[in-house]
């Protein structure tokens, strides 16, 4: 390996050994697109003609009135997929092509990152299999059916919790026995190095264009960046671009579930301890004697015990704050978002609304704050509904 | 010098390879992984390999995340573990080499898991997700307290990375007779013998092959391709899972197993000469 892939003490590849070629590899393989014109000119034409970027930057008046101040709305739920997943998996599957790989293997949660591995294994005529725990195949169903639509194998996991920490497992089962003509398309700015980095790198253009876009419109920064968090890439994506500037606030939102008290929640950066799985040191939901626990979330895209180690340094330096939503927060502002704005956000991106919701004392009148919508929520209409309709 | 120096010379000594069993500490529960222990003792193994249950076992395929699985259920921890290590080095003196992930060496203290391991009678540890760029800590605790630290070694490990592990690798390298998860396969992998070739040159150490051998015609095989010994967990385990309802049935069964691959390590007479 070239670099450590640390983060401050966070990161590190801990993997077993056959693994580790294929990351070298992997590792070489990134840091020569990073310097390749060709490379970056096609990442380029197909994040714009083929995914519609840039996305909008939608002021929104519902949210700039309650909190009394400038609210942007970054709008990845309009890019192609559906989410900013599809960032990353593009970037992921011209990286495979440049090494020969004609298999794609990916994790989902929400099922947003297998649709957008699926959606780009069509498009550069490669095979997807995607590894989904068993109990989000039945609450994302609309998303397996894209996958398959795409052409997708989608394998449910019944291990575990049968959730996203479940499917990741599996795929590093799946790539350990097929390294060898395997691309495995990390979904998020966790695991081992080099995906951290490499996560962040396709997702930067998100935080890219909002900095391009604020400095256009008021000639300043933005006074604060939210974003949910799950592993953390939609949230890093929307920092990295910001990390030097201190005068920018990032604050990320972690799920609160049924409240960080209860147990029952996905709060990593807010109650994780240091410790290793899948494949890097981090903050990690775990007991006492280092068995990982099971993270909660009504949303399937953020319920994972683990972080990404880069939010975990950034946490540590104080350079990013981290907040959370529970459920219940999420689902209002959820449906609030729908009824103010006529936008149906993702369940995940539900939370960076419900934490902007609590900050109506925080901002002046002249302070700008963009929320990283990062996705629709199509996909989670019909559990939305029933948790909705149980809440009445 | 911790008890795997002396492994191989005294197996050469009798004219075999090495057999070395594997089992999951606490499947089905830590009373009956004891008395498992005896059982591969009396089948006549030479060392034991032991795993503590871990929650997310990424290298392991579905009969040892089952075992791992049993072995939480029943409220199997690192601490009672090692006590239960205490108690199977009350009745031998074979090596005992540990398997865990990193997480539980981490959260347990790294020294103090050291500390412990050396105060039970471990001989070494393998850590299954530490590759060499990151044992630094590791390699202090495990010199400190004489404890050898063991690490993978993988037919697609190129000779930069087989120079790093064979820099820090002590008492034997655990050789993977396939690139994959752990599991019971139906043959053994076609480049094994190349593979200990290159390892034979890369390493000064014991040459132990594991992953899928799980038939004594497995273990004739990985003999007469050039390896030390055969580490087998799988086949073993699935003993375990299939007399679940049956202690006796399942610690005749685990022993009858252990026994057939233990006599499937005699070398032939050619090999069989101290090299
Ligand atoms: C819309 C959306 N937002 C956020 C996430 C969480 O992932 P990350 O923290 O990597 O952005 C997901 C994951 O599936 C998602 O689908």
């Amino acid at each position: 390996m070239i670099h450590d892939g640390r983060f401050g003490r966070f990161g590190g590849f801990y993997v077993a050994e056959p693994l580790l070629p294929a990351l070298e590899a992997l590792e070489q393989a990134w840091l020569d697109a990073r310097e390749d014109s060709d490379f970056q000119a096609t990442f380029r034409a197909l994040l714009s003609d083929y995914a519609g970027r840039p996305t909008p930057l939608y002021r929104s008046p519902a949210l700039s009135e309650t909190l009394g101040c400038t609210v942007y709305l970054k709008r990845e739920d309009l890019l192609h997929g559906g989410a900013h997943k599809t960032n990353n998996t593009l970037g992921q599957g011209l990286l495979a092509r440049k090494m020969g790989c004609r298999r794609l293997i990916a994790e989902t949660g929400a099922g947003q990152h297998g649709v957008a591995t699926a959606m780009v294994g069509a498009l550069l005529g490669l095979e997807v299999r995607v590894f989904m725990g068993a109990l989000d195949v039945a609450r994302q169903a609309p998303n397996v059916q894209r996958m398959q639509l795409f052409g997708a194998e989608v394998v449910p996991v019944e291990a575990g919790a049968r959730s996203l920490k479940d499917a990741i497992n599996e795929a590093m089962r799946y790539w350990t026995e097929h390294i060898r003509d395997t691309f495995y398309v990390f979904g998020t700015a966790a695991g081992p190095h080099p995906y951290p980095s490499i996560v962040r790198d396709f997702q930067r253009v998100i935080g890219e264009e909002i900095r391009r876009e604020v400095l256009a419109r008021h000639g300043r920064l933005p006074t604060a960046v939210l974003a949910c968090v799950g592993g953390g890439s939609n949230a890093i994506g929307a920092f990295a671009p910001f990390l030097d500037d201190a005068e920018v606030a990032l604050i990320g939102v972690e799920p609160g579930g049924e409240g960080l008290d209860s147990g029952k929640h996905g709060a990593t950066l807010s109650r994780g301890e240091l410790g290793c799985v899948h494949g890097s040191l981090s903050l990690l939901l775990q007991d006492s004697h280092g068995q990982v626990q099971e993270a909660h979330s009504i949303s399937a895209g953020l319920d994972y015990p683990g972080v990404g180690p880069e939010h975990a340094h950034l946490r540590q330096t104080g350079r990013a704050i981290y907040d959370s939503a529970t459920d219940d927060e999420a689902l209002r502002a959820f449906a609030w978002l729908c009824r103010s704005e006529g936008i149906l956000p993702a369940l995940e991106s539900s939370h960076a609304v419900a934490a902007a919701l609590r900050l109506t004392e925080r901002f002046d009148s002249d302070d700008v704050v963009v929320i990283n919508l990062s996705g629709r929520g199509d996909k989670d209409l019909a559990h939305a509904m029933s948790a909705l309709e149980a809440r009445r | 010098m911790s008890r795997f120096s002396d492994l191989i010379p005294t197996v050469r000594a009798q004219g075999r390879g090495a057999f070395v069993p594997f089992v999951v500490l606490g499947d089905p529960d830590l009373a009956t992984s004891v008395a498992l222990a005896r059982a591969l003792c009396e089948a006549g193994s030479d060392a034991l390999e032991l795993g503590f249950p871990f929650s997310d076992p990424p290298a392991d395929g579905p009969v040892i995340q089952a075992a791992d699985v049993r072995a939480l259920q029943a409220g199997t921890t690192p601490p009672a573990c090692f006590e239960a290590i205490e108690s199977i080095r009350g009745f031998t003196q074979v090596p005992i080499s540990l398997l865990v992930y990193y997480n539980l060496v981490l959260r347990f203290g790294i020294d103090a898991f050291y500390a412990r391991a050396a105060e039970v009678g471990v001989d070494a540890v393998l850590i299954a997700d530490l590759p060499p760029e990151h044992a630094g800590e590791i390699l202090t605790a495990a010199e400190a307290h004489g404890v050898d630290p063991v690490f993978l070694a993988s037919e697609l490990s190129t000779p930069v990375r087989l120079r790093r592990i064979a820099e820090v690798c002590r008492g034997y390298v655990y050789c993977l007779a396939r690139v994959g998860v752990t599991g019971t396969r139906n043959d053994l992998g076609a480049a094994v013998g190349e593979s200990l070739a290159r390892f034979r040159e890369a390493f000064d150490l014991p040459l132990l092959l594991g992953f899928g051998i799980s038939s004594p015609a497995h273990v004739r095989a990985a003999l007469a391709s050039g390896a030390d010994g055969v580490i087998v967990g799988s086949a073993i385990v699935r003993q375990i899972e299939a007399h679940l309802q049956d202690p006796d049935a399942m610690r005749r069964a685990v022993h009858d197993t252990a026994r057939a691959l233990r006599e499937a390590t005699s070398l032939p007479p050619t090999q069989s000469e101290p090299c």
